[in-house]
Formats: C-alpha cells, sequence, structure tokens
C-alpha cells in the first residue's frame, strides 16, 4: 500500500478518496472589461452541502464571479454547470435569457450586499418574498402567503412585520427579507455576497447565526463572498483566495487561515484585526 | 496499521522576511488502532505543529502520511480538501485547550453541532450534548449560556465535550488538559480510555504525560533543529503551494 502510495506523489491531482460529483463546477473563466482583467482562468467547484468562501480586496474579481454564477453577466469564455435535472450536461452560459431566469428563481438564491439589488423596497416584505413564488408558478393567495410567511419564519424574521415595506426596516432585517425570498423555493446554491457589511456587530452575529442553521437544517450548498475573515472562518468549509481577477490560494479554511502559502495570503491574514 | 507517517517534513514560508522556517522534519513513525502515542519534546519543537500537521490545518513540504480510513487508503498530505473535510466529519478529531465560541451559541448547542451536522434529530442530540457537559463536569446552569464570556477552564470543558461527542476513529490531542481541575482531567482520563479499548488511536501533546497514566503505549521525542535550510525561497517552491 505505501508503495503505491509513494508513486502518487509524483500526479499533481490529489488522489481520491470517494468520487462524488461536485454540485457546481465552473471551469476556464474569464472576463475583461476592455483593458481591466476582471477574471482569469478562474475554477470553481462547490460540492453538495459545503460552503465555499471567497475571499480578497476589493477590485479581485469576487463579485464579478458571483455575477457570473448568478448568470446575470456572461464571461468571455468559460464553463458552467450545476448538477440539477433538467440543466446536466450543458454549458449554463449558453443558456438565453428566458431560460437564464427559470434556472436562477427556482435553483440559485442571491443575497446582495445592497438590499436594493434584491428587493423592492415599496412592497411588502412578505410580497417580495412571494414574487419569487409567483415567478415558480403558484397563483393561490393564502398559499402564497403561508410559503412567504415559512420562509421568512426560518430566515428568523419578525413575523409581526411581515407586511412591512423593506425600506421602513433595519439593515439586519432587510438582509433577513432578502435571504427568506432567496430560499423560498428551496433552492440548490445560494450565493451571499457580503451578506453582513455594513451590519452592526451584533446584527451580523445574528445573520451569521441564521445561515449556519440554515446550512445545517436545509444542507443547501453556499458561496459566500466576504473581505471579512471573521465571516470566512464562520461560515465556510473551504475557501478561494482572489486577486487581480485570479484565484491565488485554495484549500480548507483553518489551512488558509493559520498556515497561508501565497504571499497575499499571507498578508490578508497579517492584517486581520 | 492506522496511520504510517514517512519522511514527514513541515516549514513555514514568511514570505514578509523573505525566508523559511523549520517546524521538523523526516518524521517517521505508525500507529495502530486502540495505541496511544506521546509527542514529547521541548516548547518550540514542533509537537503542536506535527498534529495540526497530520489534521492538514497546516500543510506538510514534504513527506506522507498514509490513513486507512473506512474508505480505504489515503495520504493525508495530498488528499483533496473535500475527503479532509469528510475524514474530519467521520474519523479524524482534533482536541485543543481553545475553543472557538461563536456569537450567540449557547454551550450545549455548540457541543450539540456535529452530531446535528451529521442528521441527529435536535431534542436527541441536546440530550446527549448535556451528557457530555455533565462528564466534563460544567455546571448545569451555564448549559444554555453563551461560552463567549466564560472562564478558560469552562470553555475547554465545552470544548472537550463538542471534540469528543462523535465517535473518531483518529484522535489528535493538543494539550487536552491544560487548564482543567482534577476532576475534570480523571473524566477526560476515563473517557479517552474507553475510547481507546473501542479501537480508537490517539496521537497526544502532554505538557502532563501523568494525565494520560496507563493510557501511553509509546512516546516520540521530537528535537530541535538547526534551520539549515533558511533562506531566500525558490520560485518553484512558492508556486508549488499555490492554488
Amino acid at each position: 500500500m505505501l508503495a503505491s502510495s509513494a508513486t502518487e506523489i509524483l500526479h499533481l491531482e490529489p488522489p481520491r478518496l470517494v468520487k462524488h460529483s461536485p454540485l457546481l463546477t465552473a471551469t476556464n473563466i474569464n472576463k475583461r472589461y476592455d483593458k481591466v482583467i476582471a477574471l482569469e482562468d478562474v475554477h470553481v467547484e462547490l460540492y453538495p452541502r459545503e460552503v465555499l468562501g471567497v475571499v480578497g480586496e476589493s477590485g479581485s474579481g469576487k463579485s464579478t464571479l458571483l455575477r457570473m454564477l448568478n448568470l446575470e453577466e456572461s464571461p468571455d469564455s468559460g464553463e458552467y454547470h450545476l448538477e440539477i435535472a433538467g440543466y446536466q450536461n450543458q454549458n449554463l452560459f449558453g443558456l438565453n435569457r428566458f431560460e437564464r431566469r427559470q434556472l436562477r428563481v427556482k435553483h440559485i438564491g442571491i443575497v446582495y450586499q445592497n438590499p436594493h439589488l434584491g428587493l423592492r423596497m415599496r412592497n411588502s416584505s412578505s410580497g417580495n418574498v412571494a414574487e419569487r413564488l409567483v415567478i415558480a408558478g403558484e397563483r393561490n393567495f393564502s398559499r402564497l402567503r403561508a410559503a412567504a410567511k415559512r420562509s421568512l419564519e426560518v430566515s428568523e424574521f419578525p413575523i409581526n412585520r411581515m407586511d412591512d415595506p423593506p425600506k421602513n426596516l433595519s439593515g439586519g432585517m432587510q438582509q433577513r427579507v432578502q435571504l427568506a425570498k432567496a430560499i423560498a423555493l428551496k433552492p440548490a446554491l445560494l450565493l451571499l455576497d457580503e451578506p453582513t457589511t455594513g451590519l452592526d456587530v451584533s446584527v451580523q452575529a445574528l445573520v451569521l447565526d441564521t445561515l449556519r442553521r440554515l446550512q445545517r437544517d436545509l444542507g443547501i450548498a453556499m458561496l459566500v463572498v466576504s473581505h471579512d475573515l471573521g465571516v470566512i472562518r464562520t461560515l465556510s468549509d473551504r475557501v478561494m483566495v482572489m486577486r487581480h481577477g485570479r484565484v491565488v490560494e485554495q484549500g480548507l479554511t483553518d489551512q488558509v487561515l493559520e498556515d497561508p502559502q501565497h504571499p497575499y495570503t499571507q498578508q490578508l491574514v497579517h492584517a486581520k484585526l | 496499521m492506522i496511520l504510517e507517517v514517512n519522511d514527514l517534513t513541515k516549514h513555514f514560508y514568511l514570505h514578509q522576511l523573505e525566508r523559511q522556517v523549520l517546524a521538523f522534519s523526516n518524521l517517521n513513525f505508525s500507529l495502530l488502532s486502540g495505541e496511544f502515542l506521546l509527542v514529547a519534546g521541548a516548547n518550540g519543537v514542533g509537537k503542536s505543529t506535527l498534529l495540526r500537521t497530520l489534521y492538514r490545518s497546516y500543510k506538510a513540504s514534504k513527506g506522507l502520511a498514509w490513513y486507512s480510513s473506512l474508505h480505504g487508503g489515503i495520504d493525508l498530505v495530498r488528499a483533496a480538501d473535500v475527503d479532509i473535510a469528510l475524514l474530519r466529519q467521520e474519523e479524524l478529531g482534533f482536541v485543543t485547550q481553545f475553543l472557538r465560541p461563536r456569537p450567540r451559541v449557547s454551550a450545549v448547542e455548540l457541543v450539540a453541532e456535529p452530531l446535528l451536522f451529521a442528521g441527529l434529530e435536535t431534542g436527541l442530540a441536546e440530550q446527549k450534548a448535556s451528557a457530555a457537559l455533565e462528564m466534563f463536569g460544567l455546571k448545569s446552569e451555564l448549559w444554555q449560556a453563551y461560552p463567549t464570556t466564560f472562564s478558560g477552564g469552562e470553555q475547554q470543558k465545552v470544548n472537550l465535550a463538542r471534540a469528543l461527542i462523535q465517535p473518531r476513529r483518529l484522535l489528535l490531542l493538543d494539550e487536552p488538559t491544560a487548564s482543567l481541575d482534577a476532576n475534570a482531567r480523571t473524566a477526560l482520563r476515563e473517557r479517552l480510555k474507553q475510547l481507546k479499548n473501542d479501537g480508537v488511536a490517539m496521537i497526544g501533546v502532554l505538557h502532563h504525560p501523568e494525565d494520560a497514566s496507563g493510557l501511553i503505549d509509546r512516546e516520540i521525542v521530537l528535537h530541535s533543529e538547526l534551520p539549515l535550510d533558511e533562506g531566500f525561497l525558490e520560485p518553484e517552491q512558492e508556486m508549488a503551494y499555490v492554488a
């Protein structure tokens, strides 16, 4: 056994113990805006039930990557696959606008840093959540309202305020409405863009706690973009470090944060308060 | 054989100082199921680093750590991250003296969490978690409290309860008794004895080896080595760790 393992070392791909396939595979993603390279040769794999953190400074390409994975934008080149019934073996970047929207509504949830991007601020909170269900085909009012309420409850939103419009809510509550909307249809994939940035510390803890519970109880695979290493450490199993549109290092969260290999990651970790 | 370590070497690359620091080099040892290996040596010779390297919190620079898992044999040094994550969930345990409390998560919930992730129903998981906290002697009025403000010893009890709540095949013990009172030490020794009888292999770093009296089968002593290979990083060395 040892002899065979010794020869394994020569291979660059690590030997695999269990053959499970990723939920999400994105390969060779490249994107340029004129002369600026936003993403260069980015590979992402996300396994079922896993939380992958993406860290890096502003402008490193992490939010661009998230927009691509939410099919809001197309890369110059690259492939994107999700192991979801009906979508296997096709490059999702090849879908048309209508198909993209269908896929997004049913299978991908997203929480933006800025709630204005994800919510209609003047509609009621429950209406915001129900909107997703309506797009997915539900028409019965009482069923819609019950489903919206359930989703808001799961996100630990105070139910007595479910009819308030998000513009009257605090930042932490707005994030919960976004979260409730994102998980209303039990997506396979949840994308989180700086979900706690701009919230004060106690609210941040509440949102993080909710996210962990969701991940534990619903088993949704998540991709979390954040520049806050504390958030990443609390939530994610693995981390990808990005800089200038490239992935410079990736690994298990504790390994990347405690034994960073790349000079940039070392800088990043040492800069943490 | 549950674990066979060959030529295991760990350097830290400090890019800011443009040098590398050697933690340990060319370690060789093996471990059977139910065996307790004590890692001894002075401060700073890399005892904890060795445990962390085996758990993959640190990346080994060289060598092999062949682990026979229930899924098959694998080199812990080179295994894919997802496989290591799986092994940590199912087979590998790491017990430190430091708890990482999370805001707004109670002691009992923190201990029950590994069970909940493994799919156990909440009531049962919390029942088991309470039993574990009781075993290590954490006062029952603290079970629902948030450990962020606990004393070092109390946090340590929560930590032990959490780390030992799931059955493991290989336990890495990094000073698990450091800030414990005598009763908790005895409870820990009893628990470890029981696990050892069940066939759990353990590698321990202990300030007071008497805390594990009657458990230790073998001992390796680490010596500090001169940092012979200090110097500038070779570019390929640097690249080898880039994703």
